[in-house]
């Protein structure tokens, strides 16, 4: 970071730091818990105001009693040491009063806690399977499914050594290439799982963050009363890119919501159509790069050459250098037992065919093959 | 002497408490037992217990169940889903059906091998919501045992369940969740279990018995 | 009596002197500290400015996880552990450690765990990478070779820790000077007697969460693997019924230490004495039963969450009563603030924050809000460092001049307590706001609504990193020399430790006193 930046960050953090007593200067950032679009959501945030100012209110009062004796009994103002070590009432009754508190505070959080819990009757349901390191999603109710990946100018960006400043791009981490588009009004479960470790799918402003396990389901729920884009993250560490793998709610009204399933429908069934299609090897560079970027850079890197003893590199590698039937088997069935995925599972034939023709035609790696999709087995 | 006392008491209080900490030792696994039977009395994680260890009963669950509930409609969905690097399809043909508790109703689910190796693999079934999962009783399951595929083999399979009319009032959706996983593809891939195999293959024969 | 030391390196190579043991405990935990806060400078670093700057996401998870390791198993406990050898057997009266050759021994393994620990971030594949907390199956089937000299080394640390505490349950009820009834104890014995007990009931269950990690790993066994009818939550359960205990394993001794340190100050006797002893019992038995506040985001039952909700925030009731009694006892005291006391009252401040927010978390319909969130990462952090941290920098200082003889240099030692008071609140004070405003934890890079408030957060951190080598400073050159401490070193502090000469000689109460 050029020391220029670090001056003016600095400076701006002194001003802040000087307008902070009138509790202006933070107004545009965020102190208190994420206001929720959901009824649920607003009782969850009213439990934690009223937990937050019992907290606020016992903490200022503890303090001020000990400052009092802090500024009142001490040597230099000629205090002599009182005798009393214990006494039974006092000891009863501050014993007493913390109690009272948490009951106060148990029972409204036992009535929200059953709400939470109470997933039935939803009128969509939705599974979010955890990938290492982005979302796959699937409307049980209509077959709509796709995979959700961190979008390509935060990609770019967050790249070690890029030159891209990030407070140049719009929702820097927080953007996906296919975010799930939901109707309002409408009570969505999500049930959760994974595909290899744990994640959790959290959206701050639906109030909703839920483990999702390998091997088994959870569920939760929303029901956002708000029109709008809503973001959210991975909130369990599930590896190396666990920052990178963003959530995105699209939520939208009836009748823009059917129009997205109906054009959703429409490109699952032209991806499937394309299969047959032969393409030229520009367009399937061009495809290939971007499926890279999306599905493959994250451990192969952006310029292929992987992290040693983590992540082979794809630059001069045998697998993409040497026989194209060897090639296409890895990356369609992926390697057991390591961190190589299978993704005949996750990329169409012709977005498959396109990156492994990249693969074989980028970084020096020029064997001038050309893949086509039907040479992808499904 | 005291001092000969003294050492006499440490060297008990050692022994004692070096018994205690091998005793928590023990009790570290221990906890994975008492998870499981945990697990199956309050409905953790819908994780069916006795399917995973290979001593699911079918015919004593559904023993009870004598008649029909027609008074209310219970929703069923069923998802599937494969494991990490499993170049499989695995859907279920029918995503949603209705049933009266007490009903038997057969679904189906889909599962293609696309590869060209054949694959072992087990389906781990799980509920949501979690305590529904005592009352979802399975007759019939793919998931019983290990199936294996051939390469490019393409299988249905039937799963033959009950709802037990005994399920909660408040519970209106139940889903059923399947997770394929290659037996093969695990770290250490060389070394099975063979206990488990073994129980497994005997609730196998037990399931066909009972056909 | 003679007072003859062994010379040269075997004096501390073979030593079953309690002292020398004591300070090899503490010079460790030292070295330890400044490792993991050296990594604490690189996440603080990365986190500095929005983007990825100085590591990749892979080695910043390395250092997160090491970070965490080595500041709960290298640096706070094996410190507790030093003052447990260095005071216990002076403040019983005892002439030393009850069982002094598994002493000797319970210290040594620790270097060769410690190494073992950090040497794993120069093997292939990297460091292990999944959180100090290590859930499978990111631990088990995803984690890198590494993991198995990580399991190793917890098992030595553990072994460690079993040995200490047992040698610590031994003195305190085999050893006792005469007079000395359980209910005279001061309250620094007290706490270390239920700490001790904890120790050996769970971290015996950490070993056996690493060895089933173990054998999952390389033996084919399912413990947390649902392809072969384990499950990963087990492992959660498994390592929250050790890591909740194992939380007050960290903070217990430092209740002790501050109940210590606040009367002598206050030339006062501490307040309620009895129910400080209670409480403590009252927090080591909740912290068995609580676990499952953890992991309220996994789907358990209602039933489960609503208990855990309960058993979590009924912790509030002693622990209210503890901060409550140390305010009594300053209450109508006459009170001075020499540098250990104002280590001792900044406990008492920033140790209640975190305990409030504590609380807040233990509400599990909100800890939906902040599981995993920063405001997570600025709780603990509160209590570990303002908390655990202070207590044992305060208990340093307080007990310094009569392990050496010599005074510290009391200027310095103000200004160390202001620099760090007042940085590590600009250190993790921001992150109670980014964690509410949505940045989950253990992620390198952010959005960039959080820039503000990472980067004064990374400028208090450096400060008080920096702030902690004008520590090593005071300490070297008290040790060197100094104004020369007498017997008592305070104006009539109560206990036995102050009826001995400074420096403590190097064997004490080899007749044992009387205790009126």
């Amino acid at each position: 970071m050029p020391a220029s930046k670090i001056t003016k960050k600095l400076s701006s953090l002194i001003c802040m730091a000087l307008v902070l007593i009138p509790g202006l200067a933070f107004a545009d950032y965020e102190l208190n818990l994420t206001e929720s679009v959901t009824a649920l959501g607003k009782e969850i945030y009213d439990l934690h105001m009223l937990v937050l100012i019992i907290c606020t209110v016992v903490c200022v009062a503890v303090f001020a009693v000990i400052i009092y004796s802090l500024i009142n009994h001490r040597k230099s103002k000629g205090a002599k040491p009182a005798t009393f070590h214990e006494s039974a009432t006092v000891e009863f009754i501050w014993t007493v009063i913390p109690f009272i508190i948490l009951v106060i505070i148990a029972v409204p959080a036992t009535k929200v806690l059953l709400k939470i819990e109470d997933a039935s009757n939803p009128d969509l349901t939705i599974k979010a399977t955890g990938w290492q390191w982005k979302w796959e999603y699937e409307y049980l109710d209509n077959g709509v499914h796709f995979f959700s990946n961190l979008d390509k100018a935060s990609n770019d960006a967050r790249q070690l050594g890029s030159k891209t400043d990030p407070r140049t791009v719009p929702n820097y981490l927080l953007d996906v290439d296919n975010p799930i588009v939901v109707p309002v009004n409408k009570k969505v479960r999500i049930l959760t799982t994974a595909n290899d470790v744990i994640h959790a799918w959290w959206v701050p402003e639906l109030a909703v963050k839920r483990d999702a396990i390998p091997g088994f389901i959870n569920e939760s729920w929303f029901k956002a009363e708000k029109t709008g884009v809503y973001r959210g993250q991975c909130a369990e560490l599930c590896g190396k890119d666990h920052g990178f793998m963003p959530i995105v709610v699209n939520v939208v009204s009836d009748s823009e919501y059917n129009d997205w399933v109906a054009s959703q429908k429409k490109a699952m069934a032209a991806a499937k159509a394309s299969a047959g299609k032969t393409w030229s090897k520009a367009d399937l560079m061009k495809r290939g790069e971007e499926v890279y970027n999306a599905s493959c850079a994250a451990c192969h890197q952006a310029n292929g050459q992987g992290i040693p003893g983590v992540f082979p590199g794809i630059a001069g590698s045998k697998v993409a250098t040497g026989p194209v039937e060897g090639h296409i088997d890895i990356v369609i069935n992926g390697k057991p037992g390591t961190a190589m995925q299978a993704f005949g599972t996750q990329l169409s034939p012709a977005d498959s065919a396109a990156v492994i023709t990249f693969q074989r035609n980028a970084f020096g790696n020029n064997t001038g093959d050309v893949v086509q999709p039907s040479q992808i087995s499904r | 002497m005291t001092d000969k006392n003294q050492n006499k008491a440490n060297n008990i209080t050692l022994g004692k408490f070096s018994l205690i900490a091998v005793a928590m030792f023990g009790f570290g696994f221990a906890l994975a037992p008492m998870y499981e039977a945990f697990c199956q009395a309050f409905g953790i994680n819908g994780r069916f217990v006795e399917i995973q260890d290979g001593t699911y009963d079918s015919s004593n669950k559904v023993a009870n169940i004598t008649e029909v509930d027609k008074s209310r409609l219970v929703k069923v969905q069923f998802t599937a889903s494969r494991n990490q690097n499993m170049n499989w399809e695995f859907k279920a043909l029918e995503s949603i059906v209705e049933v009266n508790p007490g009903e038997i109703r057969v679904v189906k689910f889909y599962a293609k091998n696309n590869t060209d190796k054949t694959v072992i693999a087990q389906a781990v079934p799980s509920v949501s919501p979690g305590r529904a999962t005592k009352y979802l009783n399975k007759i019939e399951c793919f998931c019983f045992t290990q199936q294996t595929f051939k390469p490019g083999e393409a299988r249905e399979m039937p799963l033959r369940f009950v709802v037990d009319p005994a399920l909660p009032g408040k519970i209106s959706t139940l889903t059923l969740a399947y997770t394929f996983f290659d037996t093969q593809n695990r770290r250490a891939s060389n070394m099975t279990d063979n206990s488990r195999e073994t129980k497994l293959a005997v609730n196998s024969v037990v399931t066909n018995a009972q056909q | 009596m003679s007072d003859h030391k062994p010379s040269g390196i075997t004096r501390w190579i073979f030593t079953t002197n309690h002292k020398d043991i004591g300070t090899l405990y503490l010079w460790f935990a030292f070295i330890m500290f400044f490792v993991g806060g050296s990594m604490a400078m690189v996440i603080r670093a990365e986190l500095l400015q929005p983007g990825m700057q100085v590591v990749d996401p892979l080695f910043f998870n390395s250092m997160t996880t090491m970070h965490g390791l080595i500041m709960v198993f290298g640096a706070v406990m094996p410190a507790m552990v030093g003052f447990a050898n260095w005071m216990v057997p002076m403040m019983i009266g005892a002439p030393d450690m009850a069982l002094p050759r598994m002493n000797n021994w319970s210290f040594w393994i620790l270097p060769f765990a410690g190494t073992m620990l950090v040497s794993t971030l120069f093997m292939e594949g990297g460091g292990p990478a999944f959180g100090w907390t290590f859930y499978a199956p990111l631990s088990t089937t995803f984690a890198p070779q590494s993991t198995d000299f990580f399991i190793f080394a917890v098992h030595l640390l553990g072994f460690s820790s079993i040995m200490g505490a047992i040698n610590i349950i031994a003195t305190i009820l085999n050893m006792r000077a005469p007079g000395m009834t359980l209910m005279k104890m001061p309250l620094f014995v007290w706490t270390w007697l239920i700490t001790a007990f904890l120790l050996i009931a769970v971290m015996p269950v950490l070993a056996g969460a690493v060895t089933m990690m173990l054998t999952d790993r390389n033996f084919g066994t399912s413990f947390f693997d649902a392809a072969g009818g384990g499950d990963p939550v087990l492992f959660q359960h498994v390592f929250w019924f050790f890591g909740h205990p194992e939380v007050y394993i960290m903070i217990l001794p430092s209740f002790g230490i501050v109940s210590q340190i606040i009367p002598t100050f206050a030339r006062k006797q501490l307040f309620g004495y009895a129910s400080m002893v209670y409480a403590t019992a009252a927090i080591a038995f909740l912290s068995f039963i609580v676990w499952a506040h953890h992991m309220f985001t996994v789907g358990m039952p209602v039933a489960g969450e609503l208990y855990f909700t309960y058993a979590t925030v009924m912790i509030a009731v002693p622990t209210a009563v503890k901060v409550f009694n140390w305010t009594a006892t300053m209450w109508k005291g006459s009170m001075t603030f020499e540098t250990p006391m104002l280590w001792a009252v900044g406990f008492v401040f920033l140790f209640t924050v975190g305990g409030f927010t504590g609380l807040m978390m233990g509400v599990a319909p909100a800890d939906f809000q902040y599981h995993d969130t920063y405001f997570i990462v600025a709780h603990f952090h509160y209590v570990l460092v303002p908390g655990a941290v202070f207590a044992i920098i305060g208990g340093i200082y307080y007990w310094i001049p009569k392990w050496t003889g010599n005074m510290y240099d009391e200027k310095l030692g103000k200004l160390h307590f202001w620099l760090s008071a007042i940085s590590v609140n600009i250190l993790f004070f921001p992150q109670h706001f980014i964690g509410l405003a949505g940045m989950p934890r253990r992620i390198p890079d952010y959005a960039v609504q959080f820039s503000e408030f990472n980067f004064m957060s990374s400028i208090g951190g450096f400060v008080f990193g920096a702030t902690q080598l004008l520590f090593l400073y005071i300490v070297i050159k008290c040790i060197r020399g100094g104004e020369k401490a007498t017997d008592q070193v305070w104006d009539n502090p109560e206990g036995l430790e102050w009826t001995i000469p400074s420096p403590a000689p190097y064997h004490t109460f080899e007749t044992a006193p009387q205790i009126k």
